[in-house]
């Protein structure tokens, strides 16, 4: 079956992804190598807010809406057009066998207008829904909680859209709601009223996402390798899963702020069952016993970029080099040390983290994570880490400067973890970081980010400095 | 620490080759309580060491389960077996105390339950 569906204007990358991931939690069958199909509105772009999805049933495409984070609605639809003569030739077309199971007397329904391009009165709102009276609603109006919701929507053609393509042609839809966001998910967990934060905390809506690209859900277990202050495990928690955390920053995981402001408190803010386990390791040398394997349903984590937060892994910045052999700590000074750390490149940590989730991870785990590449240095088509365990389903891209943006990588274990394919991955691993550039493997990702604009760059004419394009926010925010 | 993260933790220092199962020195065990899901549970047993189940249960005070590993129909007939699991496995916290290594006696601190798996700078 076709459903209309109608996503927030944001984040346009990971929109699909989200729904091609929850459809699949939800029991919609999906052939090894194939999507969801989806369709595009006549005249629209990709960018567009409206979708045509095809699901296998209602009740999927309600549970999709209810749990996703950027799909506003999912409707029946039962007309469109460019006009609202075509929109009624549109609607009588449409079969009433399908119709007229929803107008009956004794239910209540509801009509809303919803514009988008352009802000309608109530008047202009209340002609639209009169101009509707060839459906033959016999049910009664009950504004607050009918049971069932119609939706008119207009899309107004507009030549300026925040950037977005124009719109070349007005299109109305019609539909009957079929599942609907919940709305009140966002503003309870924003970080804003969050106890503990850092200053790498995922943002709650990023966190749900991510929750929602590996499935997590009642009965599995989560885990995240750099979990800070536990942001991404409070999402996959809210969804039902047993989560597991690890940092190599004590303070951090342990600690925290104080008593009542720490990780555990997070999850204590929101009435959500506390972490299975927080560990304190290094991801380089993990302390896995050697027969632990397929354990977590899911790896989700945001691994250090070395912007705002560098990695670090044990050894310490001169043993590490070399300059130094490794030092013995005296006995009696053993019991209070703080083994030291050293640098950690972004490179070596997705490999760590790519073998970890090969390892540990059931067949047909999600690991899902971000990847940070610098905006002016690829000028095609940008390369991600690979490894012969892993598929990748899903690439999203979050523009966070001018100058980089990060990749949500959702990626899903197709073969088991073997010593070949170790040897496999190593070599891929190799080449993944000869052929890529140099920025990645000096952590000078950082130093681009940060540097000051060449002033030689800035145009002393001020009409010549304004921007050319106009500024296109779909990928931002 | 629970019982089912000290399942999968071994002593990694260089050179080991015996790290598991960690001995556990109990300082302060608490008992906090935990929804019982039993799918969870069935999902884990298939992953125990049981042995060292077994072991670390004891060392944490609670001495309720069976020697031997149970078939896997147990699981499905016996809800009072898997509670028993569930409450070894996630309701047995031990907050303070630490983690033994069986070859070399290195010691890994347990402090608000939480272990501390860094290695120092002559172990890596």
């Amino acid at each position: 079956m076709w459903f209309l569906c109608v996503f927030y204007h944001r984040l346009l990358d990971f929109r699909k992804p989200e729904v091609e991931a929850l459809a699949e939690l939800f029991g919609e069958e999906i052939a090894e190598n194939e999507s969801l199909q989806w369709r595009l509105p006549v005249h629209h772009h990709n960018d567009t807010p409206f979708h045509f999805v095809q699901l296998s049933s209602e009740e999927i495409a309600r549970n999709i809406a209810k749990r996703s984070i950027l799909v506003k609605g999912m409707y029946e639809l039962w007309g469109e057009g460019t006009c609202y003569e075509e929109l009624k030739d549109s609607i009588l077309s449409y079969s009433d066998s399908r119709k007229l199971q929803f107008l009956t007397s004794d239910s209540t329904f509801r009509i809303s207008v919803e514009t988008f391009g352009k802000g309608l009165t109530f008047d202009e709102q209340k002609d639209r829904i009169q101009s509707l009276t060839y459906i033959p609603f016999e049910g009664r109006v009950n504004l607050k909680n009918p049971d069932h919701n119609f939706f008119l929507m207009e899309m107004i053609e507009s030549e300026e859209n925040n950037g977005l393509q124009p719109i070349l042609q007005r299109r109305i839809f019609f539909g009957r709601e079929v599942g609907f966001a919940d709305r009140k998910l966002l503003p309870t967990f924003q970080l804003k009223s969050r106890t503990y934060l850092g200053p790498t905390a995922m943002d709650a809506e990023m966190a749900f996402l991510m929750a929602n690209q590996a499935k997590a859900t009642s009965g599995k277990l989560v885990y995240d390798p750099f979990v800070g202050t536990g942001s991404i495990l409070v999402s996959a928690a809210q969804f039902g899963a047993m989560t597991m955390g690890a940092d190599i920053d004590i303070r951090v995981v342990r600690d925290g702020r104080g008593p009542d402001c720490n990780v555990w408190s997070n999850f204590k803010q929101y009435g959500l069952p506390m972490p299975v386990a927080l560990l304190r390791m290094d991801n380089n040398l993990p302390p896995w016993r050697s027969g632990l394997k397929e354990i977590f349903d899911a790896i989700i984590c945001d691994p250090p970029y070395g912007v705002r937060a560098g990695g670090r892994k044990s050894g310490g910045r001169k043993i590490l080099r070399g300059t130094v052999d490794p030092y013995t700590v005296p006995d009696d000074k053993r019991t209070d040390h703080i083994p030291s750390t050293g640098a950690y490149s972004l490179v070596e940590c997705v490999h760590d983290l790519l073998h970890l989730a090969a390892r540990m991870l059931v067949m047909k785990g999600r690991l899902v994570f971000f990847f940070p590449v610098l905006r002016d240095e690829t000028g095609g088509e940008v390369k991600f880490p690979e490894h012969p365990c892993f598929k990748l389903v899903a690439v999203s891209e979050q523009i966070l400067s001018s100058r980089y943006s990060r990749f949500l990588l959702t990626m899903v274990k197709v073969e088991p973890y073997s010593e070949e394919i170790k040897e496999a991955a190593r070599l891929m691993h190799l080449e993944f970081r000869e052929n890529h550039l140099k920025w990645l493997e000096d952590g000078n990702i950082h130093s681009s980010v940060f540097k000051p604009i060449d002033s030689s760059q800035i145009h002393t004419d001020p009409k010549a400095f304004k921007d050319p394009k106009p500024k296109y926010r779909g990928k931002y925010v | 620490m629970r019982l089912i993260t000290h399942n999968m933790l071994s002593c990694n220092i260089k050179g080991v080759t015996n790290g598991f199962p960690l001995r556990i020195e109990a300082g302060n065990v608490i008992k906090k309580e935990v929804d019982f899901n039993p799918d969870f549970i069935r999902h884990m047993f298939a992953k125990l060491e049981w042995k060292a189940l077994v072991e670390g249960a004891r060392s944490m005070g609670y001495a309720e389960l069976p020697e031997d590993s149970p078939d896997a129909a147990v699981l499905e007939s016996d809800e009072s077996f898997l509670k028993k699991l569930h409450h070894a496995l996630l309701e047995l916290h031990l907050e303070e105390g630490a983690l033994v290594c069986p070859e070399t006696g290195r010691k890994f601190p347990v402090n608000k339950g939480i272990p501390n798996m860094l290695l120092h700078e002559d172990e890596v």
